[in-house]
């Protein structure tokens, strides 16, 4: 072979590798992506059912309840405006409070229970997670705009 | 007045850093030794400086000086001595102190060992060096003062997050910051030779070490880090893809094609301009780690910063780093040249695969720890890219780089047969096919990921075996200490870093498939069964400590007749911060962790139990070890000590000449 149809060659093979990776991880990455609805969406069918997405707020005071296997939690979270029920199995984390900001991810069943298969508080007594701060805040400035 | 003092070592510092940055870097282009002289005493006196700083601010924690803003915030009077030391770095301005103090410590190494490197090059090495360190310097003075005053000071601390009140902290962040850091010596040596033009394979040879132990530093930083969310974490998970994570991995992953493309670069003089490419963005990938880390973007437990104007000074100096090395590439690589050609069936060839591989695999790390932030910036909606994601990424890019990575080696550099090096491992390839569908039967646990991982690890191990056969029937007929002798350091290193690659997969494999949990309430008394493994509730005790509350549940751990192990599995509440926290409690064995953490209390005397059973695990982090292990030997190859001696005697007759 000439150099030069040897280095085409090589160069041609890089190339095939670096489209092929590039395809894989970007497929995998439009599979894979989770998104973020506040309560309020979710309330107003916004959110797919059945796919995995991401709720965010608070865990509404009182709300917190134990089934009689002592194992499935169910509570809600609420943006202060839309309450939404999730239902988990598993163990909480150590600052999920009665509240207190918390995400949920998992699906949406066809009556309206979130059913959450992760549960994310907060990591110290300051810090809110963002997606639960973001969803209070949207359904405050929802409010605001209602009553101008 | 202590504070002030290190206050004012750091101002001193800063300046010394930028006499570091200037004057050898003028030196160095105008020829005049005297210049170029200045490079190391600043650089040694610049370290000096910041030790005087940090050992001012470590004072402030350990004598409880809440009147510094830092201590009040990150220290209490009852914290162990040993939480306070590492409480300096447990938060945003003190952990930026460290990676100063940790880049001045590796410019000082470079003074120490490089004299017998070419006067010039060296002074624009330290230069490289000292630009960086001026950036950081005066983001910790501008934007991060460590030792800001709080007026009046407080009367108690507000202690360190708990979280971080664990052995593994005291070692995990030293340790990754030497890895981090230590990537920019290579930058530096990349970034001199643009500016000089000088690109070879002493240039190769003289990067290769220190690129080598940053790496060492970096794998086992990141083993450390991941055996604390192991156990802190109190769910038995090894690693999340947290952005945290992703962003020391992405420089891990394109350090590991650096140090094999420099490999290629010293060996056969090719692949000058991606070496030069791969060295910046190693360091780039660490500077952007940094950012995401320090920058409040992300929030994680690492993130303890939420100031935008932080995050934007640290943008700005990576946007500058990045830009400048990157035009600087831009404008001089086309002079470096091409070196030595090979053909498609080569060494090169398999190592330029792998390299084209990991640095997909880093930039799809990228995408997925960026992308969620880019979106949240522009206002576009909040996303998150979870562990799945990376899974169906990872698995079909690293499963070719395994088969390469023992592949290569079987290949001869420039040119080879492919049939017949095909030939050579056929039968390793076949049996590892073999064992991975044989292997997953016997575990009754035939799913396509249990085979890939079986058998790619029996790969690894069959073709280290057949490898280090033929290293040693090569020299037929010497004697089998020569013939042990003649395998250098280097080769062992290799060898044993690849092995432990296949270790690594045995256990992420095993780990993986088998791995078992149960939630249960248990009460005193009662048992739970979980993977052959009985356990036995025995009720909780109190067991405070010095700066929390405790309550330590006991579970005797049995297996048939047999008692196994007891474990003390505690759940703490933090006294300062009210914050509660698991402390698990694992019996570790070769072949398998039982780990237990105590949830929530239901009712008086009744508490939700988590059994975890881990096959496997520590194979995982033993795997990391041997990799880093494998370093070490590259980096103690005597010929580097050879080399370094006859260099040195011909810059020294440079000189005098």
């Amino acid at each position: 072979m000439k150099p030069r149809s040897k280095r085409l060659m090589l160069i041609g093979g890089g190339v095939a590798l670096l489209v092929a990776a590039v395809a894989l991880v970007l497929s995998a990455f439009q599979q894979n992506l989770v998104f973020f609805h506040t309560p309020s969406e979710v309330a107003e069918g916004k959110a797919p059912v059945g796919k995995t997405f991401r709720v965010g707020g608070m865990v509404e005071d009182g709300s917190i309840r134990r089934e009689p296997d002592g194992l499935t939690v169910s509570f809600a979270i609420t943006d202060t405006a839309k309450v939404i029920p999730v239902s988990y199995r598993g163990t909480l984390p150590d600052l999920f409070k009665e509240g207190k900001g918390a995400v949920v991810q998992g699906k949406l069943e066809a009556d309206g229970t979130f059913r959450a298969s992760e549960v994310l508080a907060k990591h110290d007594e300051n810090y809110m997670p963002p997606e639960a701060a973001h969803a209070v805040e949207q359904a405050s400035k929802a409010a605001a705009t209602l009553s101008q | 007045m202590i504070p002030e003092l290190g206050h004012f070592a750091l101002v001193l510092a800063l300046v010394l850093a930028l006499v570091q940055a200037v004057v050898p870097m003028i030196g160095a282009n105008r020829n005049r030794f005297a210049l170029m002289a200045v490079g190391r005493p600043a650089a040694q006196g610049q370290f000096f400086f910041i030790l005087v700083s940090y050992v001012c601010l470590t004072w402030a924690f350990i004598q409880s000086d809440f009147s510094v803003q830092l201590a009040a915030s990150n220290s209490h009077s009852a914290t162990p001595l040993m939480y306070k030391i590492t409480g300096v770095w447990g938060n945003h301005e003190g952990s930026l102190l460290l990676w100063a103090m940790s880049l001045s410590l590796w410019t000082v190494a470079v003074t120490v060992f490089s004299r017998h490197l070419p006067e010039a090059f060296v002074a624009r090495v330290l230069g490289v060096l000292g630009w960086v360190s001026a950036g950081f310097l005066s983001f910790l003075l501008v934007t991060s003062n460590p030792f800001d005053r709080l007026l009046p000071g407080a009367g108690e601390g507000r202690d360190l997050n708990p979280l971080l009140q664990d052995p593994g902290m005291i070692i995990h962040p030293p340790l990754l910051y030497m890895g981090y850091v230590g990537f920019s010596v290579a930058f530096a040596f990349a970034i001199a030779a643009l500016l000089s033009g000088r690109m070879d394979a002493a240039w190769a040879r003289w990067s290769r070490p220190w690129t080598t132990v940053a790496w060492v530093f970096l794998t086992v930083g990141i083993a450390v880090g991941s055996g604390w969310a192991y156990y802190e974490l109190g769910w038995g998970g090894w690693w999340f893809w947290d952005p945290v994570e992703n962003a020391s991995f992405m420089p891990w992953l394109l350090g590991t094609a650096l140090m094999h493309s420099l490999a290629v670069t010293e060996k056969r003089g090719a692949f000058r301009s991606w070496t030069v490419l791969l060295a910046i963005s190693a360091f780039s990938m660490s500077l952007l780690g940094t950012f995401i880390v320090r920058s409040g973007v992300i929030t994680s437990v690492h993130a303890f910063a939420t100031d935008p104007k932080r995050g934007l000074f640290i943008l700005a100096l990576l946007v500058i780093v990045i830009g400048v090395s990157l035009l600087l590439y831009a404008w001089r690589a086309p002079r470096l040249g091409g070196g030595g050609s090979f053909s498609f069936v080569s060494r090169e060839t398999a190592l330029l695969g792998n390299n084209v591989l990991l640095s997909v695999a880093s930039a799809s790390v990228l995408l997925g720890t960026m992308y969620p932030l880019f979106l949240d910036a522009l206002g576009m909606g909040k996303i998150s890219v979870g562990p799945p994601y990376f899974e169906a990424v990872f698995i079909p890019l690293m499963t070719p780089v395994v088969v390469l990575m023992m592949f290569g080696p079987f290949l001869r550099w420039k040119d080879d047969d492919l049939l017949a090096a095909v030939r050579k491992v056929v039968p390793a390839f076949i049996a590892s096919v073999a064992i991975g569908v044989g292997t997953a039967f016997a575990l009754d646990h035939v799913t396509w990921r249990t085979v890939l991982g079986l058998a790619l690890a029996a790969w690894v191990v069959l073709a280290s075996i057949q490898l280090l056969a033929g290293r040693f029937t090569e020299r037929a007929g010497a004697a089998m200490g020569a013939r042990l002798r003649s395998i250098t350091a280097a080769w062992w290193g290799m060898w044993l870093a690849h092995l432990g690659v296949g270790v690594f997969i045995i256990g992420v494999t095993l780990v993986g498939s088998l791995n078992a949990n149960l939630d249960v309430k248990m009460q005193d008394g009662q048992r739970a069964e979980l993977a052959g493994y009985t356990f036995t509730f025995r009720g909780v005790q109190d067991a405070n400590g010095p700066n929390y509350d405790a309550a330590r549940a006991t579970i005797d751990v049995s297996r048939g007749e047999r008692t196994i192990a007891t474990l003390k599995p505690e759940k703490r509440l933090y006294l300062a911060q009210g914050m509660p926290m698991t402390e698990a409690a694992i019996d570790i064995g070769p072949f398998r962790d039982v780990y237990v953490s105590l949830g929530e209390q239901v009712s008086d005397g009744t508490w939700i139990v988590s059994i975890y059973y881990k096959p496997f695990i520590s194979w995982v982090w033993l795997g990391c070890l041997l990799m880093a292990l494998g370093g070490v030997f590259a980096v103690a190859d005597r010929r580097y000590r050879r080399l370094a001696a006859r260099e040195a005697a011909v810059a020294t007759n440079q000189r005098l000449a």
